[in-house]
């Protein structure tokens, strides 16, 4: 049985309001297509957990140039203006997690995990709020773990079962992403047979994956 | 009185002085800007070896691993690329090993740094709010936490008695290396190491805002 779905199937399943994981650094590993088929489909109001806001007019970035975020969920925005235009007029809800804590918070997410203790953010505006847990002498932030409605997860081969291998660096938040989300939607930039990918270098197992949409070479 | 370096010649001094710190076979993340002259400067029988945040052991120069730059960015989303026997590793080993006491040095730069070894480099509040990104997991995980800054920022001190800015870690710098001179964070407070030939005691306590101790064996930094 293949997961594949066409891009109008995937972006049916997104609806306004939804909170979403996208993978990627600076556009670096966004799902492209995905995002711009949102987009196009009109999707709004939504919640954008990512490491940043990537640059003008690349991937994610456009999704805050459209004004279809309420919140963005972030470690990084200085790359990209128009977050910090929107945020300071109001529009846009930012909070902003320092990048280790954002990944472990999504990690706890999809591993059944009630949160995580870290030593990053202790003397600084990122405590606020927050408990502070002393284990074996030393104090600890808990920060609490993060889930989405859907992971739009980009991938440069994967097959019918939904089995990932990533190229480069495109890796980065994608596979945590995979594991944190009620329904995880693979872009694949090239579709390849069962079996292509060795087991030993899938990346993502496809258990994980809900749905492939093609991508295709990118823009 | 301040040096009479320009500014690319100032960077390219600090960064030349930074790169003496490093030892053959540290792991280290450097980050952007000035840090990133660091390794032009490693002397020839000093090999280290780069992590970055989104996903790199062993960024460099080899452009033939992967020449797609859509594919192999570094921290600031620049294209890339990896040396021969790297690694790509996707964003939570890259903070396991940022976090976990794996990187031997990190270098970077600063808003504020104070006499406590408190910094501040991830936020103007009202100004520029660009997000801490990897740096706070950084300097609460790296073995040596090196600032590598213009001493002053148009004439205003940056190493304070106290930081005014919110910080991204307490008590996280064990170096500070700028044109001026390499000063060292104790228990005690900040201590002059070295001074740039050019300068007096004087004028890099003129400079400071925060208390500077001058090490009985103060040499010129070259």
């Amino acid at each position: 049985m293949s997961k594949l779905i066409h891009m109008a199937e995937a972006v049916a399943k997104i609806t306004d309001g939804m909170t979403i994981m996208v993978g990627g650094f600076m556009g670096c590993g966004n799902a492209h297509h995905l995002v711009q088929a949102i987009i196009d489909a009109g999707r709004t109001d939504l919640t954008l957990i990512a490491n940043d806001a990537a640059m003008p007019g690349y991937g994610i970035a456009k999704l805050v140039e459209q004004r279809r975020l309420r919140k963005l969920i972030t470690s990084h925005v200085g790359l990209n203006p128009q977050v910090g235009i929107q945020m300071n007029a109001g529009d846009l809800e930012v909070e902003l997690v320092p990048q280790g804590t954002l990944v472990e918070r999504i990690r706890s997410g999809g591993a059944g995990l009630g949160g995580v203790l870290t030593p990053t953010g202790l003397g600084t505006p990122v405590a606020d709020g927050k408990s502070v847990v002393t284990v074996e002498g030393r104090d600890y932030l808990l920060e609490k773990p993060l889930r989405a409605d859907v992971a739009l997860v980009n991938g440069y081969r994967v097959d019918p079962f939904g089995n990932v291998w990533y190229r480069g660096d495109a890796r980065n938040f994608n596979p945590v992403m995979a594991t944190a989300a009620d329904l995880v939607i693979v872009e694949a930039d090239h579709l390849v047979e069962l079996g292509d990918i060795p087991p030993e270098d899938v990346v993502t197992p496809g258990v994980f994956v809900d749905y492939i949409v093609a991508g295709g070479d990118l823009q | 009185m301040t040096t009479t370096l320009d500014r690319t010649t100032l960077k390219e001094f600090i960064a030349r002085r930074v790169a003496r710190e490093l030892r053959d076979g540290d792991f280290v993340n450097l980050g952007i800007g000035l840090p990133t002259l660091v390794p032009q400067f490693l002397p020839a029988d000093v090999h280290v070896t780069l992590q970055a945040e989104v996903g790199m052991v062993g960024a460099g120069s080899c452009p033939e691993v992967d020449p797609d730059p859509r594919y192999v960015v570094d921290a600031g989303g620049k294209p890339a690329s990896i040396r021969l026997g790297g690694a790509f590793i996707d964003s939570v080993t890259s903070f396991t090993l940022i976090r976990g006491g794996h990187v031997d040095a990190t270098v970077l730069g600063a808003l504020q740094v104070d006499a406590a070894g408190n910094l501040a480099n991830w936020i103007i509040p009202g100004r520029m709010v660009p997000g801490m990104g990897g740096a706070m997991d950084l300097v609460v995980g790296a073995k040596r936490v090196i600032v590598a800054m213009e001493h002053t920022q148009r004439g205003e001190p940056k190493i304070l008695p106290t930081c005014t800015l919110p910080l991204t870690a307490v008590h996280c710098v064990d170096l500070i290396v700028t044109e001026m001179g390499v000063i060292q964070v104790g228990p005690d407070g900040l201590e002059l190491l070295e001074i740039n030939p050019e300068l007096t005691v004087a004028d890099v306590q003129a400079a400071t805002a925060a208390p500077l101790a001058v090490s009985p064996s103060l040499v010129a930094m070259v």
